[in-house]
Parts: C-alpha cells; sequence; structure tokens
C-alpha cells in the first residue's frame, strides 16, 4: 500500500491535526494555560474551515477506490464547517458553566470525532469505509447528547438514541450484506455495474437506505428524533439537526447517485412517499408543541421532507438545490437555536408561552427569532426563501406529473408549517406577559455567531454567487 | 470612472448609518455627517460630469458615447439573453442629472439643518433623504430598465417616507398614502410595460434596447392587441409609470397633497427631481419612443400639453403657497414632457429633446428655490396660507430678492435662465404642433401671472398687515443656499446645452428663434402686468375678477374635481365592481380553502399524537414495520411487473 494515498485525504488530515492539538492541550495544559481554551480551540477549527476552502478540486481516488474525493465533496465538507464553527461559538455559554467547564474538551473532542465520520461518509467509495464514517458519526453523538448526564432528560435521550441507532445500524449492515451477497463487492463503482431490480436487492437497498432515513430523521424512521432533541443539551440538539441530518442527506445523495442509478425506478417513488409523510406528519406534529425545543425538532423533521425533495429528482440542479438547502437550513437553525439556548442557558425557560413579550424585553433577541423563523418557513427574501424555491424547481425539472403533484402538497405544507414558525413569532411580538423573560446579556461568541446567522439569512439568497458555485460543482446521474 | 460608484454608494452607507444608528447621535452630528458625505458626493460628480463632458465621453465620431463607470454584474439571470445586471452607465443625460440632483441635494440638507432645527425625527429625516438620494441617482445611472424599475420604486418608497414624516398629522399620513398608492398604481403599467418589451425584445438592457437599427424591433412584427402593435402598448404601459411619477394627467392629484411633507423635501423630491423622474424615462427610452411607437409620441405630446394649461389654471386660484408652487410644477413638468413629444431625432430637428432636458435642468434650480424661500416664509409665518402673509419684504430682505429672481426665472424672463430653457421649449412645439404650441404659450402667460400674484401677496399687498411676533430673516444655513440657487438659476441658462446633450448625442446649433422669443417674453410681461394690477396693492379686484368668471373659478380651485373623479371611480366603481367580487373570492374560496386545511391538519394532528409515544420498543417496532411494508408493496410490484400481470 502507498502510504501517500493518505496525503490526499487533506481535509480529515487537517481534522484529525486539530484533534490531536486539541486533546494534547486539554491533557497537559496547565489549569491556567486552559483559561483560553475556548478561544483557541475555536480558532483552531477557524483555521481548519479555511484552509478546506483552498484544498485542490481535483477529483482523485485514494486507496484503490476506497476513498473518493472531488469539488463536490470538498464543497458538502466546507458547508458543515461553516455550521460546526457557528455550532462552537454557540456553545460557549452553556459550557462555562460550572457543571460542565472541566469537561468542555470533550465536547470539542466528540464533535470533532463525528464530524470526522461524516467527512469518510461523504468520501467514501465502498459501503465498508461508509459504514465505518456512519458508525464514527453516530457513537460518540450519544456521550455528546448525554452529555449533560446528571440531568434524567439528558441521559434519557442518550439513552434512546444509543438504542435506537445501533437497532438501524443492524438493519443498515443486514441491507448491506445481502447487497454483497447479491453483487459480490461493496465498491460503488463495481456495485454501480452489477446491479439489477430483483425483490433481493429491493429489499437490501430499503435496508440499507433506511439507517441513513433514519439519520435524516424521515418517517417512520423518525420517532426517536424528537424525544431525543429535547433531552439534549441545546447545542448537541442544533448539531444533531443540522450537521448530522445535512452530512446523510450529502451521503445519502452520493450514495443514490453513484451506485443506484438503475433502480432510480425504485427508489423515487419510495423517496416520493416517504417525503409526503415527512412533511406532513412533521407538521402535524409540529403545531401542538408547546415546548420550542420539541416544534423545532418537528419542524425540522418536516424540512428534511423538503431537502429530500430534491434528492430524489437525481439531476446536478437537484444535487445544487440539496446543498444550497443544507448550507441555508444551517443558518436558520442556527439563528432559532441560538435565541433558545441563549435563553434556556439563562433562565431554563424553553416553552412558548414563556417567550411571550420577549420583544420588549430583549429586541435583538426577538428580531434574531423572527428572521429565521421567517427563514425556515421561506418567506421572501431571507434565505429560505431562495432555498425552497430552488429546491422545488429542481423537483418540477423532470416534468414528471406526480412530481408537480408531490411539490403542490409541499406547497401547502409550507402554508400549514407558517403557522406555527408564525406563532413564534406572535408570542414575541403580540402575546403579553406580565412577567416576560428579563432583559438578558450574551456572552460575545454567541452574539458573533447570531449576526453570522442573520447576515447568512439575508446574504446567501440574494447574492448568487453562492448557488452559482454549488451550482458548477454539482454532478447529476 | 469608478469612482462614480462612490456616488451611488455613499448615500446607501450613509442611509444605514443615519437608519440604525442615528437614535444615538446627537441630531447636529446626524445632520452634519449627511451633509458631509452630501458635499463629497456633489464634489465625485462634477468632477465626473468634466472627466465625461470635456475628456473622455466624445468618441471619434463627436458624438457622445455610452460608458460604463462600472461593469454590469449580472444579479439575476432568466435566460442566457434575458438577465438582470446591475451597474453604472454614463451617458450625457445621467451625468447631467447627477449633478442636478446631487446639487439640490446639498442645497436640501444645508437647508434642513436650519430649517428642521429642533424637530422630533430629526436623524430620521436625514436618514430618509440619503435613502432618497441613493435611490435617485441609482434611477439615473441604471444600464438596464429592470435596474431603472428597483430604484424607481425605492425613491416612491423614500418619498412615501418624507411625506409622512410628520406621521402624527392624519392629513400627512392621509397624503403620503395617496402618494403611494396613485404612484404604485401607475408603476404596476410601467412593470406590464417592462415585462411586454422584455418578453419581446430578450432584453432589458438600455443600450441594446436604445440602438437605432436594434435587431429585436422585428421580434414585434405581428404581435398586436386590440390592432395596436405590442410595442406600442409596452411603451404606452411605461410612459404611464412615468406620468404618474412626473403626476400628469390624470395621475397628478398626489402631488399637490404631497406638499403635507417638510418644505426642504418637497423642494428636493417634489420639484427638482423625483418628479422628473418620468420625463428622464422617457428620455431615456427616446429612441423606441421616435421610431418604434412614434403614436405613442404625438399621445405624449398632448398629455403635456394639456396638463400644463390645466396647472397653470389650478395654480392661479390656490391660495395654500405651496400648492401654487405644487401646480406650477406640474405644469413645467408638462412643458418638459410636451417637448419630448414634438421632438425629432438628429440636427436641428432634435431641439425639443434638448430644449427638454435644458428646461429640467434650469427648472430645479429655480424651482427648488422658489420651494425653499417658500421654506423661509413658512418659517417665519408659521402658516402656508396667503392670506396670513403681506408686506414681508422688509421683513425678509434675502428670501425676497431670491425669491423674485426664482419668479422672473420660471416667468421667462430675459436674461434669466428659464427664458432660454421655455423659449427652445416653445420654437420646437411651433415647428411641430401649433395646438400644442397654443397650450404652452397659454400656459406661459398664467404661468407669469400666477408666480407674480405669488410673489405680490406675499411681500407687497398688504403692507400695513399686523404680526403677532415680528417675522425676521432665518438663519445663514437658510439663507446661503437660497442665495446660491438664486446664482444657478441666474446664470444656467447660459450653458451652451446643445453642445453637451441631443438626442442623437452630436452637437449642434441651437439659436434663438426672435420671433418666439419677443412674443412669449410680451406675453410674459402681460402675464405680470396683470398681476401687478390686482395683487401690488390690496384691493378688490381680486374679487370682482372671480365673481367675474363665476363658475368656472369655483372649478379651478377645485382643482376641476379631479380628486371627486378619481374617488367617484375608487369608491364607486372599483371597490364595487372589482373589489367586492375579489373580497368575496378571498373571503369564500381561499378563506375557506386555507380554513378547511387548518381543520383538517389540526384534527389529524389530534388524532395522531399517540404515534409519538416515548417508548423506544414501539419506535423500533414502527421502523422495522416501516422497512418491511417498502420492501413489502416495492418487491411484490416488481414480481408482479416481471412476471407481466
Amino acid at each position: 500500500m502507498n502510504l501517500s494515498n493518505y496525503l490526499l485525504m487533506k481535509p480529515e488530515l487537517s481534522l484529525i491535526a486539530v484533534f490531536l492539538l486539541l486533546i494534547f492541550y486539554d491533557l497537559f495544559a496547565s489549569d491556567n494555560a486552559k483559561k483560553y481554551y475556548f478561544p483557541i480551540a475555536c480558532l483552531l477549527f477557524l483555521v481548519h474551515t479555511v484552509y478546506c476552502f483552498f484544498i485542490s478540486k481535483d477529483v482523485l481516488t485514494a486507496f484503490g477506490g476506497m476513498y473518493v474525493t472531488g469539488a463536490a465533496q470538498i464543497t458538502m465538507k466546507s458547508v458543515l464547517n461553516i455550521g460546526v464553527f457557528l455550532i462552537f461559538l454557540q456553545a460557549n455559554e452553556w459550557l462555562k458553566k460550572p457543571e460542565s467547564i472541566f469537561k468542555r474538551g470533550e465536547f470539542f473532542m466528540l464533535t470533532i470525532l463525528t464530524l470526522l465520520g461524516m467527512y469518510l461518509m461523504i468520501s467514501s467509495g465502498s459501503f465498508m469505509i461508509f459504514y465505518i464514517g456512519l458508525e464514527m458519526a453516530s457513537l460518540p453523538v450519544a456521550a455528546l447528547v448525554a452529555f449533560d448526564k446528571y440531568k434524567n432528560n439528558s441521559a434519557e435521550a442518550g439513552a434512546k438514541y444509543i438504542f435506537n441507532a445501533i437497532f438501524s445500524s443492524a438493519i443498515m449492515v443486514f441491507g448491506i450484506s445481502f447487497l454483497y451477497g447479491a453483487c459480490g463487492t461493496l465498491y460503488f463503482d463495481d456495485m454501480f455495474q452489477s446491479i439489477y431490480s430483483s425483490p433481493l436487492i429491493i429489499m437490501a437497498m430499503v435496508f440499507f437506505l433506511s439507517g441513513l432515513f433514519f439519520k435524516i430523521s424521515l418517517v417512520p424512521f423518525h420517532l426517536w428524533a424528537p424525544d431525543v432533541y429535547q433531552g439534549a443539551p441545546t447545542n448537541v440538539t442544533l448539531y444533531l439537526s443540522t450537521i448530522s441530518k445535512g452530512a446523510a442527506v450529502f451521503a445519502l445523495m452520493i450514495i443514490l447517485y453513484k451506485v443506484f442509478p438503475a433502480l432510480a425506478g425504485i427508489w423515487q417513488p419510495i423517496i416520493w412517499i416517504l417525503i409526503l409523510l415527512t412533511i406532513t406528519i412533521g407538521n402535524l406534529f409540529a403545531l401542538r408543541q408547546k415546548n420550542l425545543k420539541r416544534l423545532l425538532a418537528f419542524s425540522s423533521i418536516s424540512q428534511a421532507g423538503y431537502i429530500m425533495l430534491s434528492v430524489f429528482s437525481g439531476s446536478s440542479a437537484g444535487m445544487s438545490a440539496t446543498i444550497f438547502y443544507v448550507f441555508v437550513y444551517v443558518f436558520s437553525n442556527l439563528a432559532a437555536f441560538g435565541v433558545i439556548s441563549a435563553i434556556e442557558n439563562k433562565t431554563g425557560k424553553v416553552n412558548m408561552d414563556d417567550y411571550n413579550g420577549l420583544y420588549l424585553t430583549n429586541p435583538k433577541l426577538a428580531l434574531v427569532m423572527m428572521v429565521s423563523m421567517f427563514s425556515l418557513g421561506g418567506i421572501p427574501f431571507t434565505a429560505g426563501f431562495f432555498s425552497k424555491l430552488f429546491v422545488f424547481m429542481a423537483a418540477m425539472e423532470s416534468g414528471n406529473p406526480w412530481n408537480t403533484v408531490l411539490v403542490f402538497l409541499a406547497l401547502v405544507n409550507t402554508v400549514v408549517s407558517l403557522y406555527y414558525y408564525l406563532l413564534v413569532v406572535k408570542a414575541m411580538f403580540i402575546n403579553k406577559n406580565d412577567s416576560p423573560i428579563e432583559t438578558l446579556n450574551t456572552d460575545s461568541y454567541l452574539k458573533i455567531s447570531l449576526v453570522a446567522s442573520v447576515v447568512g439569512i439575508f446574504c446567501i439568497g440574494v447574492i448568487n454567487c453562492f448557488y452559482e458555485y454549488i451550482n458548477t460543482v454539482s454532478f447529476g446521474f | 470612472m469608478s469612482y462614480t460608484l462612490l456616488i451611488i454608494v455613499l448615500p446607501a452607507i450613509m442611509f444605514l448609518i443615519l437608519g440604525l444608528l442615528g437614535g444615538k447621535m446627537k441630531p447636529i452630528i446626524a445632520g452634519t455627517l449627511g451633509t458631509l458625505s452630501l458635499a463629497v458626493m456633489t464634489a465625485l460628480s462634477y468632477f465626473t460630469a468634466y472627466e465625461y463632458f470635456f475628456r473622455i465621453g466624445k468618441g471619434a465620431s463627436g458624438a457622445y458615447e455610452t460608458l460604463m463607470a462600472v461593469e454590469p454584474y449580472q444579479w439575476l439571470k432568466f435566460t442566457d439573453k434575458l438577465h438582470i445586471d446591475l451597474g453604472i452607465m454614463l451617458d450625457p443625460i445621467s451625468v447631467m442629472m447627477l449633478v442636478v440632483i446631487t446639487t439640490v441635494s446639498l442645497m436640501v440638507h444645508i437647508y434642513s439643518l436650519g430649517y428642521m432645527k429642533g424637530e422630533k425625527g430629526f436623524q430620521r429625516y436625514y436618514a430618509f433623504l440619503s435613502l432618497f438620494s441613493f435611490s435617485m441617482l441609482g434611477l439615473v445611472v441604471a444600464t438596464n430598465i429592470f435596474q431603472m424599475y428597483i430604484f424607481w420604486e425605492l425613491v416612491g418608497v423614500s418619498s412615501y417616507s418624507l411625506i409622512s414624516f410628520y406621521y402624527t398629522k392624519p392629513s400627512a399620513v392621509a397624503a403620503s398614502k395617496k402618494a403611494f398608492i396613485v404612484t404604485r398604481f401607475a408603476d404596476l403599467f410601467f412593470l406590464v410595460g417592462i415585462l411586454i418589451l422584455s418578453y419581446y425584445s430578450g432584453t432589458f438592457d438600455f443600450q441594446t434596447l436604445t440602438a437605432l437599427d436594434a435587431p429585436y424591433l422585428s421580434s414585434f412584427v405581428g404581435a398586436s392587441f386590440l390592432g395596436i402593435s405590442a410595442l406600442t402598448w409596452a411603451m404606452l404601459f411605461i410612459f404611464m409609470g412615468g406620468a404618474g411619477k412626473s403626476a400628469m394627467m390624470p395621475f397628478h392629484i398626489w402631488l399637490p397633497d404631497a406638499m403635507e411633507g417638510p418644505t426642504p423635501a418637497s423642494a428636493l423630491i417634489h420639484a427638482a427631481t423625483m418628479v422628473v423622474a418620468g420625463v428622464f424615462l422617457v428620455a431615456r427610452l427616446f429612441p423606441i419612443y421616435l421610431f418604434g411607437a412614434p403614436e405613442v409620441l404625438t399621445i405624449i405630446g398632448y398629455v403635456g400639453g394639456i396638463t400644463s394649461v390645466y396647472a397653470a389654471i389650478v395654480a392661479c386660484t390656490q391660495t395654500d403657497i405651496k400648492r401654487v408652487l405644487a401646480f406650477s410644477t406640474i405644469s413645467q413638468i408638462a412643458y418638459m414632457i410636451t417637448a419630448l413629444g414634438v421632438s425629432g431625432y438628429s440636427g436641428h430637428d432634435g431641439l425639443g429633446y434638448m430644449a427638454s432636458m435644458f428646461h429640467l435642468f434650469t427648472h430645479a434650480f429655480f424651482k427648488a428655490l422658489l420651494f425653499l424661500g417658500a421654506g423661509a416664509i413658512i418659517h417665519a409665518v408659521h402658516s402656508n396660507e396667503m392670506d396670513d402673509m403681506g408686506g414681508l419684504k422688509k421683513f425678509l430682505p434675502i428670501t425676497h430678492i431670491t425669491f423674485l429672481i426664482a419668479c422672473l426665472a420660471i416667468a421667462g424672463i430675459p436674461p434669466f435662465s428659464g427664458f432660454f430653457s421655455k423659449d427652445e421649449i416653445l420654437a420646437a412645439a411651433l415647428h411641430h404642433d401649433k395646438f400644442l404650441f397654443a397650450c404652452l404659450f397659454l400656459g406661459a402667460g398664467l404661468t407669469a401671472f400666477y408666480m407674480f400674484r405669488l410673489y405680490y401677496r406675499i411681500f407687497w399687498n398688504d403692507t400695513n398687515k399686523h404680526y403677532h411676533h415680528a417675522p425676521h430673516e432665518a438663519g445663514a444655513t437658510m439663507t446661503i443656499p437660497l442665495i446660491i440657487l438664486a446664482v444657478f438659476s441666474v446664470f444656467s441658462g447660459f450653458v451652451p446645452f446643445a453642445d453637451f446633450i441631443s438626442a442623437d448625442r452630436m452637437p449642434f446649433e441651437a439659436h434663438i428663434d426672435m420671433s418666439v422669443a419677443i412674443s412669449s417674453v410680451l406675453v410674459a410681461l402681460l402675464g405680470i402686468g396683470i398681476a401687478t394690477a390686482m395683487y401690488f396693492k390690496k384691493t378688490d379686484m381680486p374679487d370682482r375678477v372671480s365673481n367675474g368668471v363665476g363658475n368656472f373659478y369655483k372649478w379651478a380651485y377645485h382643482k376641476f374635481y379631479f380628486d371627486e373623479l378619481w374617488l367617484f371611480v375608487t369608491r364607486k366603481i372599483i371597490f364595487n365592481c372589482i373589489s367586492k367580487p375579489i373580497a368575496w373570492f378571498d373571503h369564500t374560496i381561499v378563506d375557506g380553502f386555507m380554513n378547511a386545511l387548518a381543520f383538517v391538519t389540526n384534527s389529524t394532528s389530534d388524532k395522531i399524537k399517540g404515534l409519538q409515544s416515548g417508548r423506544i420498543q414501539q419506535y423500533a417496532g414502527v421502523y422495522l414495520s416501516g422497512a418491511l411494508v417498502i420492501v413489502a408493496v416495492f418487491a411484490f410490484c416488481l414480481v408482479c411487473y416481471i412476471c407481466g400481470y
């Protein structure tokens, strides 16, 4: 084996370097030197993020096709990087509490490890490496979910997550093993050539895909999501609902495009149904939620349906719409969760009723929340409008009447979703409250993150270079 | 020329700074900041004009060329050919407009430091002035019609915000709504026009659209509606948008009411700059009008001619001094519109085009001066009504002199600037259409009359009038802009305009037509003479005259009931025949659908809430059965398909 192959894995190497630096710093630095742990960790990660922009975009394979990189992969990783960086910024307030400050390093290391797993999922060229990546991306998450283990919620959520993850993982491996049995290979390129449609392969494919659907939280594989999202610390929920979900969507898209084009006639209707179920059921449950974290959990389930809307078209426009949607979704969700975590960390309040009259005491937080709700709901000129527009356009592109029906139903669901998004806005701006949340001082890292998200929400859609760039790196089958 | 970008960017930044942080600043700092940035912009505009006209604008053929100071940035792409760009285009008229807008705006900025002193919302006022400057400048340098439309709407918004500056006053709020709705209604046609034009021509770009041998014109062949070609419809609709902004009949009703805004803002927006946007629009698209849709150009000429007389007559009867000026503005803009309507293309045929732009240029200065002068008067006597004034000559000497200069300029008395531009408009009209010439000629006499009626009623007439507080001249911040604008009003007529601006962009020799000049001066002197007889001293003659003409006076005083006509059309016809059915559709069908959706959603949501039980055994069960059902269904379908059932 040629060791120089490793040098092709530049994003992974850089991420591992960050990881090692942080672990040594955490282990060996004196308490005094650790005062700067947080800014240094953020800075290192920022360096890594920026470095990833400049990595060569050539299509390369390493280790005999196990590892694949190219412009699309690097772009997807960069999208995840940006999101993780902003999440780190938001985490300070939560991490500096006395009950978590001593294990602050663990948060960074676990997150970075899962990110590494996601990189491998995106860059995999074989089911073997893909599965390793997937496990790497889900096991540390369980630890993250249970990070506040002294809290019952958090511990319960961790347990639920790990059980469900194991369950889905088992079914997925089951599917992979059948695929291997039928095709005699685990490499994507080889399997692409030898795949054909038979009941056995359909079963194998559905079992395999269900593992990814679980990560993306499509109905009916979504049931874990609300409980876990609600119980986990807010920053981890944010991580789960954006980065983890985005990575799974990217991986799913690549595998569908690379391995299963021959079965498009099968998986497209499957996804068609799942999208409809996901968007609708996500919305139906979101309507009733009083807890904001739970509301956003269901909202993120329904958003996953919209993301899939562009995946299933299978075209290059579909891929760019997907990447763009995830990119925008990261920013919108960051803004919403940033506000929630700021308020939760200071006051412990997460119910919608607690937010009544927020505008009077915390106008800036309320405005940020409003902007993010508008973006999630897809109101023009926020980025959320453009991302929904591109997704719908990609889905309509093929001209298939069934797709048109689906887009119409998705549009109707957008109206429903507006109801609960605007309910939050109404609570903050219109509802009266005798004891509103007092005026809060947020810490400056969080402020940077919120400002970045709001700027992102306004700029990503209107300034076309983001979409144009993503368009140049996308491919279809 | 890339520094030209600064002229646009500076006010945008200033708007953000003053708008977001203004509340934290002292008013005087906000005002000074705004004024300083405008001074920089003015300097840059003058420099741009110098560079363009004297150094780099002229091409090899001797004609002025279109330059891209900032290369268009492709912003929104619809098809490969059709895309919306953002850029900065310099050509003779846009450079001329840069000079006009920044000059007047700077004067207004300085003047407002004194006029608005102590007002609540001083910073907000300056923020909106910056927004307006930004939008107006963006409008004139737009490279394509869609960019122009964007700024066109921004101009409308800033005008709306300035009219309703005193938002606690119901009349100001009503006026701002009226202005916004009327212009917006007209802009709807503008948008439709843009869409038709771009649909057939496949481009938004001004240079492609106005090229003489434009290939797109052939794509209009055969496209017609009601026997009128699509191009004619498009250009007519576009002109309707322009008529809305420029307050041409029948869209003029918003302008008099817009005087509810602060007077300096009226001077800037509703006298010198925004209201001439319609003229600018027609001038910008002039080659299409002339060669593609000459019928529309004829309509434009007639709309202008009739509006000019109408507004002049109404102006003779108004007693609110700002309203007199507002109708005078409508009438003068109508002159410019008429001049475009009677213009040809090259050489001396293109006199009308040149005269229109020339009048736009001179009018901006003397009309701004009139408004700022009126502001100084209102500042001194705290009233808009002529009846509360009289004999102010001795109290306000500087205002008096500058106001007189402006009156002479607008009346067209040589050697003041209005004479030169108006004379050329009249000459162009005479050679083209006798009826329009008659309208404009009558309008010239009426203009002289009502301006001097205004002048005498303010400064002479009731010289023994007793004032509660003796009026006094305003401070230097207000008088210096008056003096500067007076200088402009005197000398701007001597600019050899035909050397710089013409329809085909080649310099030509424009000479004064002596017979027209003499007769127009005579009719102006006649108007002044009648005004002197009636208003120089306080007599009962005005009442006798108004009684003498009877109902005609009443009609004119009520602006020939145009407002009532519009109200009738909207309230009785549009509300009943169009709005009510639409409202019914909205309430019953649209809301019904949404309510049904809400009901179904809500009840389903209630039914299925048990699914989310919190028990992971159930979660795993649902997961597995979900996967199995999918497998079963699709595998079964596949088997059926293979076996051919």
